[in-house]
């Protein structure tokens, strides 16, 4: 890969310039009805997320009471929102503050 | 032990093997979800469940954006309903058409999970006395073991 030199441009301040968009997150809550596994097998499926990963997710809704499954624009966590209701888990969204 | 009640099959699909008197029990939840599902109060609490409020603190935008999923998601459900109660004496169904049980087979969990008020430390014990909780309770088990199974099958 070619190497350029650094150009210096003048640096927004101020983090609403840095992200123009607040992005926002979209969190699945506890509950005590929707087995482990289902949930481990949804993560993986709906975000295409590694068992690794979806199995580490799990235990945080599990033992923490909640965890942060997705990120991204408005648009895009009202759709993993919808599809997280459609497979029975108890999402909701907000602005990542 | 009995084996697993399904299993992925070697010539694509899976291979279902749930005794005619679970098939049985199993051939009450479409109705029963279906019923819920067109004909029930949207203040019911299992129905709540299925459609959650989707922005954390913000319930003009909750509102705005059930009224925008609502329809599609019901359709989904009842999709799922008919495809498994079409299959309900299948000895073999297609990816599919296991999919549609397991979305049918969690909706009446969380259906029976909200009305039972279940707890993760939930036991029998606690319905002791309570015939109709105690049979339901006992559907809910079982529901469980077979979804279970479907989603190992499906991870297979």
């Amino acid at each position: 890969m070619a190497q350029t030199a650094p150009v210096e441009t003048e640096r927004p301040v101020g983090d609403e310039d840095v992200v123009p968009d607040v992005p926002w997150i979209v969190i699945v809550w506890n509950d005590p009805i929707n087995l482990m596994s289902y949930v481990v097998y949804v993560f993986q499926k709906l975000f295409g997320y590694p068992r690794e990963k979806a199995t580490r997710l799990m235990l945080d809704v599990h033992h923490k009471g909640r965890a942060v499954v997705s990120t991204g624009p408005r648009e895009r966590c009202e759709f993993d929102v919808s599809r997280l209701h459609a497979h029975g888990l108890w999402a909701t969204m907000q602005k990542d503050r | 032990m009995r084996g697993a009640p399904v299993k992925r099959s070697r010539r694509g699909g899976f291979d279902l093997r749930i005794p005619t008197a679970e098939r049985e029990v199993l051939g009450a939840i479409p109705e029963m979800l279906r019923a819920l599902l067109v004909d029930g109060d949207a203040a019911d609490p299992a129905l709540q469940r299925l459609y959650p409020k989707a922005f954390t603190d913000d319930e003009d935008a909750s509102a705005e954006f059930h009224d925008i999923t609502h329809d599609e998601l019901l359709e989904q459900r009842l999709a799922a309903i008919d495809t498994m109660e079409r299959t309900l004496r299948s000895d073999h169904l297609t990816e599919d058409e296991l999919l549609a049980w397991l979305a049918a087979l969690n909706d009446v969990r969380l259906v029976l999970g909200v009305r039972l008020a279940v707890t993760e430390e939930a036991t029998v014990a606690d319905f002791a006395g309570d015939p109709e909780a105690e049979r339901a309770y006992e559907l809910y088990r079982y529901l469980s073991y077979l979804e279970e199974h479907v989603v190992d099958a499906l991870s297979s």
